[in-house]
């Protein structure tokens, strides 16, 4: 669904230009589950933002459905991708499902009147992540695992083909991370929606995506775990002092 | 859902205690009047005393209705802005736009003196008061607007508020010091607040003004709904981020401004009544917020005004100061239970 040709990101303030990273280039196909894995500050967040069109590129381009993604109004961008980002919500006085439902704002009319479909909707979603017994709860009372599940539930509830995540993981126990991807990449394998997120565990991705950008200063590399591995790319990811890559069981270890 | 049939019927409770406050408003006054006389008049039928008739017609009705044109637009303004700025402290007072307001008003009543001479005109009616008070507050507004998109913090918002009533007292007090006295008299009547002396052709455009921000508010409603997510997710959902800010802003100027030009800056019912709202109503759904801050607004100040005047006596308080003494409190309540600073 995706089709990056040599992006190239970063902010442009006034004149001043700064890339963050270039050469960017990857295709996605329905249904794929991927992950952006990269060191602090290589500019996964960035590149997830310029995708979501949240800021704008500074060249390249990103074809959505082959169509650049700069040529769809607000609303159908809207109804081709859903968001979760790291920023905390505006106000967090909301309902689990008043929050839910405001998936639906770019299928309901002036008001926001939720017809059967968008109820529909808002069930089905609440069920798929597992949120039935939250839901008259404030979002101020939830855990941050219960919180990011909601901010799922709402990026499902809104429909559709492709959803980006910004770090879903972080700030969450082991058990819950490997419950968020799981569901993530079950998501994407059932219902065919592309998913594509920002991660640092990058020892889950290997097991879990079917492909992975990784993020480096001066190259991007692009491709399915298996193949990413024999090209020995996981073992340039961190300096060798500190990290290294096991091969033969496909993780990270520190360099004692 | 048994959530609908709840919040109709605290529709049904609020628009009686509306009707409720209108009587009692305008059965309280400085003279005398018994209740039954002054229904019998609103009703339309015969009074004993003309004057009685004249007085409710004439005096107290206009201000009852303005009263609630007062709420009703500031409480809205003071949502839309907690909204906005995503900050459950703003509202026209706190932010500066009723300051802004003031220093329009100020420079148009003791500035005139020195730009009549220069430009020739000297004549200062509630049209042009409207005007100045309306720039004034939809300048500050501005400022304010260019300072949030800068500066994410909350707290940093409301002091530069705060810096906008110091530089108008600054500049007021400069003024006042080149005026004469009646001048001066005049600014600080209109400063003290005061929802009396309002003709029907007055109200007619304070109502036009009041109706006008009002419906700007409700076709907002579905993007406002969507800006309790924040500005990305409301993008994300397909919100227009730059025309709906600017569109709520103008909503927001007519309101606060408008009201401000004609009552003078009232404290504190933009700021309380949405955080009042929202604890009866318990959600935080424009669609319910909207109506509802609007009757709060407009039964809160009626109430105020009817304090305001000391049943039976000459005296009449300051409209500030009913709400000061009961708005200040809710703010130190929000600050203290700060789990309800949420919006």
């Amino acid at each position: 669904m995706f089709i990056v040709n040599d992006l190239h990101i970063g902010y442009a303030k006034k004149k001043r230009q700064t890339t963050v990273a270039s050469n960017i280039t990857f295709q996605t196909k329905p249904g794929t589950f991927m992950a952006i894995v990269g060191v602090n500050g290589i500019g996964k967040s960035t590149l997830l933002r310029t995708l979501g069109r949240m800021q704008s590129k500074i060249s390249g381009e990103i074809l959505l459905a082959n169509t650049p993604i700069e040529k769809y109004t607000a609303v159908e961008w809207a109804k081709k991708i859903s968001v979760v980002l790291t920023e905390p919500i505006a106000s967090k006085n909301l309902t689990v499902i008043e929050l839910i439902a405001l998936g639906r704002q770019p299928y309901t009319n002036w008001i926001g009147a939720l017809t059967q479909t968008d109820n529909v909707a808002i069930e089905a979603a609440i069920e798929k992540v597992g949120l039935a017994d939250l839901k008259q709860k404030k979002c101020f009372e939830l855990s941050d695992g219960q919180l990011q599940k909601v901010m799922l539930a709402r990026a499902i509830t809104q429909d559709t083909d492709i959803i980006l995540l910004d770090e879903p993981s972080t700030h969450l126990d082991l058990f819950h991370k490997v419950h968020i991807l799981k569901l993530l990449r079950s998501l994407a394998h059932e219902t065919g929606k592309t998913i594509v997120f920002t991660t640092h565990e990058i020892d889950m991705a290997i097991q879990l995506c079917d492909a992975i950008l990784i993020m480096g200063k001066e190259k991007q590399s692009f491709g399915t775990p298996k193949a990413l591995q024999s090209a020995g790319i996981f073992h340039q990811l961190f300096p060798e002092d500190t990290v290294i890559f096991d091969s033969k069981t496909s993780t990270f270890k520190v360099n004692k | 859902m048994a959530t609908k049939l709840s919040y109709r019927i605290s529709f049904l409770v609020l628009l009686l205690a509306l009707l409720l406050a209108f009587v009692l408003n305008i059965s309280l006054g400085s003279v005398s009047i018994p209740f039954k006389e002054t229904l019998n008049t609103i009703l339309g039928g015969q009074t004993q005393q003309d004057s009685w008739n004249y007085i409710i017609w004439n005096y107290r009705i206009p201000k009852a209705f303005n009263a609630i044109l007062v709420g009703s637009g500031l409480a809205l303004s003071g949502l839309l802005m907690q909204t906005l700025f995503r900050n459950p402290l703003a509202g026209p007072f706190v932010l500066g736009i009723s300051s802004g307001a003031s220093l329009g008003v100020a420079l148009l009543i003791m500035g005139s003196s020195f730009l009549a001479g220069l430009l020739g005109f000297g004549f200062i009616n509630d049209i042009s008061l409207a005007i100045a008070a309306s720039i004034g507050s939809f300048l500050v507004l501005l400022a304010v607007m260019i300072v949030a998109a800068r500066v994410k913090d909350t707290m940093a918002l409301l002091i530069i508020g705060l810096m906008f009533g110091s530089i108008t007292a600054a500049i007021v007090s400069v003024l006042s010091y080149f005026t004469n006295a009646e001048k001066l008299q005049q600014y600080i009547y209109w400063s003290f607040g005061s929802v009396g002396n309002l003709s029907w052709p007055q109200l007619s455009i304070l109502s036009a003004i009041v109706g006008i921000g009002t419906l700007m508010s409700v076709i907002a409603i579905k993007s406002l709904n969507a800006l309790l997510l924040g500005e990305n997710y409301a993008q994300s959902l397909g919100v227009n981020i730059k025309r709906n800010r600017l569109f709520i802003i103008i909503a927001t100027g007519l309101l606060a401004g408008g009201v401000t030009a004609f009552a003078g800056p009232i404290a504190f019912i933009g700021l309380a009544v949405p955080h009042l709202t929202r604890q009866i109503f318990d959600t935080t759904n424009h669609k319910v917020l909207i109506p509802a801050v609007f009757l709060y607004g407009g039964i809160l100040l009626l109430l105020c005004d009817t304090l305001a005047q000391l049943p039976n006596s000459i005296h009449i308080l300051p409209i500030n100061a009913i709400t000061s003494l009961i708005g200040a409190p809710v703010v130190i309540w929000l600050l203290i239970r700060k789990r309800k600073m949420i919006f």
